[in-house]
């Protein structure tokens, strides 16, 4: 602080550069595709979390009387579903399971992964291949049939799911930190830890997770959309959470035998995983522009 | 060529078995006894007992790994539990469905995309280029067994034009090139063909994007070549790339397939996985699994060597 104070020792540009990541929001924040994007997806969210006290019904409570009303039904915005739930209430709560469905997933395979894939480019090696080769095998399969096989084998439920797609993502995230990992260990840098007497552990920590984590991680956030179609898609042919819970997926799959009825209400929970998954994509595609990772 | 044809078969081995491997754990996975999966749920003790040791589960992991092994590669996939025929016929019936609509989907699909993604490319920054983007982002991220329903409400509910479920009239599972059936096909090929669209565009444009930059195209510009000529020789340094990626969308289209043939009760592996998992029948959902899986891994092998193929760059000997 007191050299700050010294009137002759401060000069009238700024001449250090910016930190990373104040370049980082700054170039977020002349970007209003991602802006808008994060203020929808902060919208959704925070409707999820605060779902009891938002939605403006029980989302449980049917009516044989008023099934399948229009949108715009008075005292039902959103028009009602098959048991004569209101719409509006059930989108609101269906957030709830859908984004913990979906992100759930991707924020395990990123622990699993990422560890998988420093140790697999840092150690070398065997364990490489072993690791390596078993991610290959992984690849084998088509994402949306690997996950279909473990939660069909697995049966429905909401952990199974969850369990099911964070198995999907481990590969794409293990070649990705592997990847990058192998980059950076040859790098100067490490090899001048290494030669001033750095441990492995000590290296991976300071030096590796670093350079390592922000591909990664952006990466990530690209699977989130990916698997929050895929964990409504689950849902959909009932290897999800089961009725009445309200998720968008499930929702989709109930409403559907009555597209002959009312059909624009039927496809409304479809509308919020088109737009929760097209606000996660963009907003990865901006993370990565500002965050300057080709990944 | 012959020798890298080798090499590269003999290196699917070991992922052909590693799949196998997986897909025989799935049984292990399910809760509960595995012959449980297998043997009807009314069966008496002792025929339990016979089921037992007939499919060797009474034997330690490896040895009933390699029974099951043995018995696939012969083309025995097991009986299924809920109907009691075997696995192996109702899948190759199913298969030949879910190849044709992921074919027909793969042609527009693939058309489509690597036009729009050609254009983007050759235009950056123009409308063209907005435009073809968006369609992508929003092909990559739409549930598209969401826009299947919606395309059956406007086509099917609203219009009256094309039929909303099945593969022929009266439910008929016999496919024939005539309107009557190919009419059931334009709605499922269509949501299917919306998968690879965004892929295939977004690898056209950076890969026509990259090429156009590159010196040997300002030399074919600068002595004078016409536009389409210099378009010739973009389209030739970009196809090994965007086959590739074709090739892989291929795969994952008959992985996709499965929750469009739900919607459109399309009769093909998409549709006995969703009924195997609806009767937790475990061996059907094995034998489904196992060749549509092994057909991606044959599908990467024959990307392999397309790519080769095309492009003399890649010298594998």
């Amino acid at each position: 602080m007191a050299e700050t104070t010294l009137p002759g020792l401060v000069p009238d540009v700024p001449i250090a550069s910016r930190g990373y990541w104040s370049s980082v929001f700054r170039r977020l924040s002349g970007d209003w595709t991602t802006i808008l994007c994060l203020v929808v997806l902060l919208i959704i969210i925070l409707s999820a979390v605060f779902a009891p006290w938002i939605a403006p019904a029980d989302p449980y409570k049917t009516s044989v009387i008023r099934r399948l009303k229009d949108i715009g039904t008075p005292g039902f915005p959103l028009g009602t579903d098959e048991l004569g739930r209101d719409m509006l209430s059930r989108l609101i709560h269906g957030g709830r399971l859908s984004l913990v469905m979906g992100i759930t997933p991707v924020i395990n395979a990123l622990i699993i992964g990422s560890f998988l894939g420093i140790v697999a480019g840092f150690v070398g090696g065997k364990i490489n291949m072993v690791i390596m080769r078993t991610v290959d095998v992984f690849y084998a399969f088509p994402s949306v049939l690997l996950a279909i096989a473990i939660s069909g084998a697995l049966g429905a439920g909401l952990v199974n799911s969850i369990v099911s797609l964070t198995i999907v993502f481990i590969p794409p995230i293990t070649r990705v930190a592997e990847s990058v990992t192998t980059s950076v260990r040859n790098l100067d840098f490490v090899e001048a830890a290494r030669a001033s007497g750095a441990g492995g552990f000590t290296i991976i920590r300071v030096h590796v997770l670093g350079n390592v984590l922000g591909p990664v991680f952006v990466f990530a956030t690209g699977l989130i959309s990916v698997s929050i179609i895929l964990a409504s898609g689950l849902s959909f042919l009932g290897l999800g959470v089961r009725p009445p819970e309200p998720e968008w997926g499930l929702m989709l799959n109930t409403l559907r035998q009555s597209i002959y009825v009312n059909p624009w209400v039927c496809a409304l929970p479809g509308v919020m995983i088109f737009i929760t998954s097209i606000c996660f994509n963009l907003m990865s595609d901006g993370l990565r522009s500002a965050m300057d990772v080709r990944a | 060529m012959i020798s890298y044809l080798i090499r590269r078969l003999l290196y699917s081995v070991p992922i052909a078995l590693g799949v196998s491997l997986m897909i025989f754990m799935l049984v292990h996975l399910a809760p509960g006894d595995p012959i449980s999966a297998i043997a009807p749920a009314d069966a008496p003790p002792d025929v339990v007992e016979r089921l037992r040791v007939d499919y060797g589960y009474d034997k330690p992991l490896p040895i009933q790994f390699g029974l099951w092994l043995g018995r696939a590669v012969t083309g025995d996939l097991g009986n299924s539990v809920a109907s009691g025929q075997p696995v192996a016929a109702e899948v190759m019936s199913a298969v030949g469905n879910t190849i044709l609509l992921s074919l027909c989907a793969a042609v527009f699909g693939f058309t489509l995309g690597a036009v729009l993604g050609f254009v983007a490319g050759y235009k950056q920054g123009r409308a063209m280029d907005k435009i073809a983007t968006a369609i992508a982002v929003a092909g990559i991220s739409v549930p598209h067994y969401w826009l299947g329903m919606v395309l059956v409400i406007v086509f099917s509910v609203q219009l009256n034009a094309l039929p909303a479920v099945g593969m022929g009239p009266g439910g008929s599972n016999d496919w024939a090139w005539d309107w009557l059936h190919m009419r059931h096909l334009i709605l499922p090929a269509i949501t299917l063909a919306v998968i690879p669209i965004g892929i295939v565009m977004r690898t056209t444009r950076s890969a026509v994007a990259e090429i156009l930059n590159q010196e040997f195209v300002q030399a074919l510009r600068a002595k004078g070549l016409s536009e389409r000529h210099v378009l010739g020789h973009v389209i030739r340094n970009v196809a090994p790339t965007v086959l590739a990626v074709m090739g892989l969308q291929l795969g994952y289209l008959l992985g996709g397939s499965i929750l469009i043939e739900t919607v459109f009760s399309w009769p093909g592996t998409g549709f006995l996985l969703n009924t195997a998992i609806f009767r937790r029948d475990i061996p059907m959902l094995q034998g489904t699994i196992l060749v549509l899986a092994l057909f991606f891994v044959f599908l990467n092998v024959v990307v392999d060597l397309i790519q080769t193929a095309v492009d003399p760059r890649i010298k594998r000997a």
